[in-house]
């Protein structure tokens, strides 16, 4: 199969690669751009592990061929921090124990950030519903639900 | 051996140390690292439960472009079954050589007949389908009950059991006083049969490797694994290449729960790698994960109990019939040793029986056999509660445990838990709120060994003045958090300065497993010896600065300080003052330690479920859950209430909606997300803990293990729960929603006898 | 090694023009959120894929001169829920396309999709029945429009004939006390696909139910419009009585199957009791409660 070329927008930076016509953009995160963060848990969509957003919309990177993304603006983990400063949601994380193996969080809080800018005060069954595209098997979820809340009211105080 | 009590870090809930690269993205798993020059592999796999082999036609393969290597049976090292077990821990190498290649019989669907690597994943695919397998199918059986009918297909024809070929595998028991004479003396006897289906350990990352071999045979392996050292003894042994020449790196992993303690891909990938001369990467999909690694035991469990009207247990049987797959080796240890321990029975008689069938072979899942067995016994004791008309939880303390009662599995306990999670479960907050119409309460407890185990560590103070740790097992819970609040506590220091970071086979000493809620007790173990050992370095250094014995010196607060006013009047040294000077004072500061860490004891946690149900649908929903752990010292809360949290959603699953789906053809029907049904965000309630400390007086900083125990409890406590909404027993799991519907439309059950 | 060829047409002709000619090798990609799924699994290994996106008929929402509204096939159901009024005339529609997957597949997934796909389970297909919507589909032959519940022809399966591409879906003007709802079953509460799936839509007058459709699926190879159902409640304040026997309607026009998702008798049995849930929902959006 001969190559396809794409020209896209990835975390602000325009990006050009290479790709099989029938690569999805998980296949071309993790291969030509290099960008690992996005994991694959299922290729199937029901894990939400490959979680990015497509023109600010929460999608899976897994469900989308790579040739789609041409012309969009591609939103990943790696562009969640601004250089050093972490986002309020990554630091909550870190310091509620909101994750354990790791695998699941770059999903998750490529989603929560979509749910904040969505809803900037969710209730608990607001957050769960929209997190349920995420699974996560070490955590039980409890502390990652509490995250996003006070993550949530501490942005909504500033 | 003196506690450490200062709680300055200890205790505290510190950021894990591989944090920052877990929530920006940057953390290597196994999946995330290339090599130049690296090609991928691809498994063939049987499409038939049971064949025998006649042969493999490769020749096609091997001649598509791309492809570099093909490998078989041929290039695994065999170890012959008459030759008798060959142990690397629990795993018999006899089972792990044939359950990474199939030899002269394919014994599940998914199971590795042939492995291609090739240029692209693509065309390693495409050759897989080039390879010409002939097999002569063979009848086969999946459930236990068939399994073990006198006209069931043996898979190993050498397994005799009773004098015959069987798929009973093996059989263990515990025995105290007589059973006979016990259930004789008892008011009320209940006697129950409890199913359950075979669960996935579920873990997020699917198996992956990058493996590299040199032409000089030495060969570096990232994994996701839980254990360098048995990825390294096992690819060795698998492929013939000395341990020596093998640098098995472990990658950060995925999850594991038990479910990566054994290798699948590596072996191959080793053998790909050494005959292609380039790096082989293989990861699995979804779909083999769940066709081809192994999911835990279905069961089947009869469990008798007695008790006299007074509420004391005189007797109590269980048989425990656990599937083990393609080959021996059920967790059969943990469902008889584990389910009755909470208690203090006199006569008891616990069995265990390990039954091959054909499905892929079972891997360790979270206390082992535990869960199961539990889910039987802590349902009886019920019953036998509900008949006596006493509550659940004071029944148990009326039969707990306690320092001096000699386990069912051998050894007597010293100061134990046991009897404080009850009582914390009584009085918590949860045991007393009101219950609403269609909700229901249920109790269980549980326990689970632990275990020691070998451990290495190295401390090594920089040139500047800070601390690296390096450890043997890799962190799948938030050991390095642990460590790291450990180190500091102990030199003083802000934890920040401490480094913790996973050595390799070839930078660190033997460490045993990740698994058996043993990681931080034996690396604390390890770390605090080298750190201790550290301390004293640095008080001999300062005392011949000062000129006074060492043993005038103390350290405290990241700094050496006279012992008195009496020894002298010294500015302190700190740790950066001390590490610049090191060269001109003997040399680099650090330490390292190996041993094989005792004093592991037992976990028992005992936990409350509230659940409400929708009888119109039969969905049963858990609205409350509270886990009590003795933990014995929570070094980081977080990360210990993190494993109580994990463990309880997985329970939860198990009770409620996973189990695995064959097809009439014996293959799994539900081999992905869709219809392996684990909770999701919006399934569970927030999950509360309630930690009780009772120090581990064996251990310096008081650890217990407490990653398993705390899916032990759990199904046992959703079934008692709806039962106490329904006033419906199950007595098979899951309790989805077309089996809960099914028996509330059965007519009431007699009383109890 | 199959060639794939992967074009985004801007114009309806072109993409019925390229997806004629690649007859049977040929797929169309609206959110493909099943497509790549089974693309991935080797379910389907398709030669040239049409990408519809840029299509603007495709991805339109609008409200028709006469109150009705048109949705372009391609639509996403976090598009459909972001339109200001959409979900106000037609909630029930609007919940059964967001109940598809995660909110992630619900960044992509149509209704065009969830309808063309031909699961006899998919969310949105109960509810687009009950709505009584026409889809309009364009093929070589010109443009023709379909009675939505006329669409499916079995799992996996259309009535569409080859060439013919979905264009959109047009929901009728909805009489004052109008409104619907869409329920289902699932063991989680989220991420399964549908074991009953149920849409009701009704107008009501005074307490009294004027008009009724009911939309059941995957109880059967295709989505049911159950007409004795609506009969039952048509003319009932939805008393006990009159909801027993649609439900019971309801069940009789089962026609499921036993697999990994649900028995024969589950689904029957759940199919009235849904039906009852749902009837009482869309009756209180209906009288504006």
């Amino acid at each position: 199969m001969a190559k396809v070329h794409v020209t896209t927008s990835i975390n602000g930076e325009p990006m050009e690669f290479l790709c099989e016509p029938n690569d999805t953009m998980l296949d071309a995160l993790r291969g030509p751009l290099g960008l690992t963060g996005s994991k694959e848990g299922c290729a199937s969509g029901d894990c939400g592990a490959c979680s990015i957003t497509l023109d600010d919309h929460l999608v899976c990177s897994c469900l989308m061929l790579a040739v789609e993304s041409e012309g969009h603006e591609i939103g990943t983990i790696e562009g969640m921090a601004q250089g050093e400063k972490l986002h309020p949601l990554q630091q909550k994380f870190l310091e509620m124990a909101a994750l354990q193996c790791g695998i699941c969080t770059s999903g998750m809080l490529v989603a929560s950030d979509a749910l904040l800018k969505k809803n900037p005060d969710p209730t608990e069954e607001e957050v769960r519903f929209w997190l349920a595209g995420n699974l996560c098997r070490c955590t039980g979820y409890d502390k990652i639900v509490r995250a996003v809340m006070e993550t949530a009211a501490e942005m909504r105080a500033q | 051996m003196n506690l450490v009590t200062n709680n300055k870090w200890i205790g505290q809930r510190t950021i894990r140390p591989d944090g920052m690269d877990k929530v920006t993205g940057r953390a290597q798993f196994a999946a995330d690292t290339t090599m130049p020059g690296m090609i991928w592999g691809k498994v063939l796999r049987s499409p038939h439960p049971h064949a025998r082999i006649r042969s493999i036609d490769t020749s096609k393969a091997e001649k598509l472009p791309g492809v570099k290597a093909v490998v078989t049976a041929k290039d695994i090292v065999d170890f012959p079954i008459a030759k008798g077990a060959v142990m690397l821990g629990i795993q018999d190498m006899r089972w792990m050589c044939r359950n990474v290649m199939a030899r002269d019989k394919a014994l599940f669907p998914g199971h590795p007949v042939a492995a291609v690597a090739a240029t692209t994943e693509a065309i390693a695919a495409e050759a897989c389908k080039l390879i010409e397998v002939d097999y002569e199918v063979l009848p086969w059986s999946i459930e236990i009950e068939d399994a073990i009918k006198p006209d069931a297909a043996v898979l190993h024809e050498f397994n005799k059991f009773e004098g015959k070929p069987s798929n009973i595998a093996g059989r263990l028991e515990h025995k105290k006083g007589d059973i006979a004479e016990g259930f004789k003396k008892a008011d009320v006897v209940i006697e129950r049969t409890f199913t359950t289906r075979p669960v996935h350990q579920g873990y997020i990352e699917p198996h992956a490797c990058l493996i590299s071999v040199a032409s000089d045979g030495k060969t570096t392996i990232w994994s996701s694994s839980q254990g360098q050292f048995m990825v390294r003894a096992m690819t060795s042994m698998l492929t013939g290449i000395p341990q020596s020449d093998i640098r098995a790196i472990p990658a950060e992993i995925g999850g594991g729960f038990g479910g990566k303690t054994i290798v699948y891909l590596e072996p191959l990938a080793t053998m790909l790698a050494k005959k292609s001369g380039r790096p082989v990467k293989m990861v699995m999909t979804r779909e083999e994960v769940m066709r081809a690694t192994g999911p835990t035991s279905g069961s089947k469990s009869t469990v008798k109990i007695g008790a006299t009207k007074d509420g004391k247990i005189t007797a109590a049987h269980g048989t425990f019939y656990l599937q083990a797959g393609a080959f021996p080796g059920s967790p059969i240890r943990g469902a008889a040793g584990c389910s009755f321990t909470p208690y203090d029975i006199p006569n008891l008689l616990s069995e265990g029986y390990d039954v091959v069938s054909n499905r892929s072979k079972v891997a360790a899942y979270r206390a082992p056999g535990a869960p199961i067995g539990a889910y039987a016994v802590e349902c009886v004791l019920d019953e036998v509660a509900e008949a006596l008309k006493m509550d659940p939880l004071d029944f148990r303390l009326k039969n707990a445990a306690k320092e001096g009662t000699k386990a069912a599995h051998g050894p007597t306990f010293p100061r134990i838990g046991y009897i404080e999670t009850v009582e914390a479960a009584k009085n918590s907050d949860h045991y007393k709120a009101p219950l609403g119409k269609l909700q229901g309460r249920g109790v269980a407890s549980g326990f689970w060994f632990n275990a020691g185990g070998e451990s290495s560590a190295q401390v090594n103070i920089t040139e500047d003045g800070n601390v690296v740790v390096t450890t043997g097992h890799p962190d799948i819970g938030g050991s390095r958090a642990g460590i790291a609040n450990i180190c500091a506590e102990l030199l003083g220091i802000d934890y920040r300065r401490i480094s913790v970071i996973i050595g390799d086979t070839q930078t660190v000493g033997f460490s045993n497993l990740t698994g058996g809620s043993r990681v931080l007790f034996a690396s604390s173990m390890v770390v605090t010896q080298s750190t201790e050992k550290i301390i004293q370095t640095l008080r001999e250094r300062a005392a011949k600065i000062w000129e006074i014995d060492p043993e005038a010196v103390k350290w405290e607060n990241g700094a050496a300080h006279p012992v008195s006013p009496n020894a002298g009047q010294f500015e302190p040294l700190t740790l950066e003052q001390l590490a610049e000077k090191a060269p001109a004072m003997g040399g680099p500061i650090g330490a390292g330690v190996q041993l094989n860490t005792t004093g592991a004891d037992g976990g028992f946690g005992t936990h409350v479920c509230d659940v409400e149900v929708d009888v119109d649908l039969g969905i049963a929903r858990v609205i409350r859950y509270t886990a009590v752990q003795d933990v014995g010292r929570a070094i980081h809360p977080g990360y210990v209430e993190g494993q109580l949290q994990g463990g309880v959603a997985q329970g939860i699953g198990w009770a409620l909606n996973e189990e695995y789906i064959y097809t009439k053809e014996g293959k799994v029907d539900n081999p992905g997300f869709l219809d392996y049904r684990m909770p999701v965000c919006s399934d569970l309630p927030m999950l509360d803990c309630i930690m009780v400390e009772i120090p581990n007086p064996k251990h310096p900083q008081g650890v217990k293990g407490v990653g398993e125990v705390p899916l032990v409890p759990v199904m046992a406590a959703v079934a008692n729960a709806i039962y106490n909404a329904l006033g419906k027993r199950f007595y098979a799991l899951p309790m989805s929603p077309p089996k809960v519907l099914e028996k509330l439309d059965e007519p009431t059950q007699q009383a109890a006898e | 090694m199959t060639e794939l060829r992967y074009l985004a047409p801007d114009t309806l002709d072109e993409a019925v023009g390229a997806f004629a000619k690649a007859g049977s090798a040929a797929r169309i990609l609206a959110g493909g959120t099943d497509l790549l799924v089974q693309m991935r699994s080797g379910v389907l290994k398709p030669g040239v894929i049409v990408d519809i996106k840029k299509i603007p008929e495709m991805t339109a929402i609008e409200q028709t001169a006469d109150g009705g509204f048109r949705i372009g096939a391609a639509v996403s159901g976090m598009a459909l829920a972001e339109h200001k009024s959409f979900g106000k005339v037609w909630p029930g529609v609007l919940e059964a396309v967001n109940l598809i997957g995660s909110k992630q597949v619900q960044g992509r997934a149509s209704a065009g999709g969830n309808l063309c796909n031909g699961s006899p389970a998919g969310d949105s297909v109960p509810a687009m029945v009950a709505a009584g919507a026409i889809v309009t589909v364009q093929g070589p032959n010109g443009r023709r429009d379909i009675k939505v519940e006329d669409v499916p022809a079995g799992p996996g399966r259309t009535n569409l004939k080859p060439g013919e591409i979905l264009v959109s879906f047009t929901l009728p003007p909805r009489p004052a006390g109008s409104s619907d709802a869409y329920l289902r079953m699932i063991p989680r509460t989220e991420m399964d696909i549908a074991v009953v799936g149920v849409g009701v839509s009704l107008t009501m007058k005074d307490g009294v139910v004027t008009a009724a459709r009911v939309g059941l699926g995957a109880v059967a190879p295709i989505v049911l419009l159950v007409e004795d159902a609506a009969k039952a409640l048509i003319g009932s304040k939805l008393d006990d009585a009159a909801l027993a026997k649609a439900a019971a309607a309801c069940s009789a026009a089962c026609r499921p199957i036993d697999d990994k998702r649900g028995t024969i008798a589950y689904r029957t049995r759940v199919a009235g009791v849904l039906l009852k849930r749902t009837a009482a929902i869309a009756a209180k959006r209906a009288q504006g409660k």
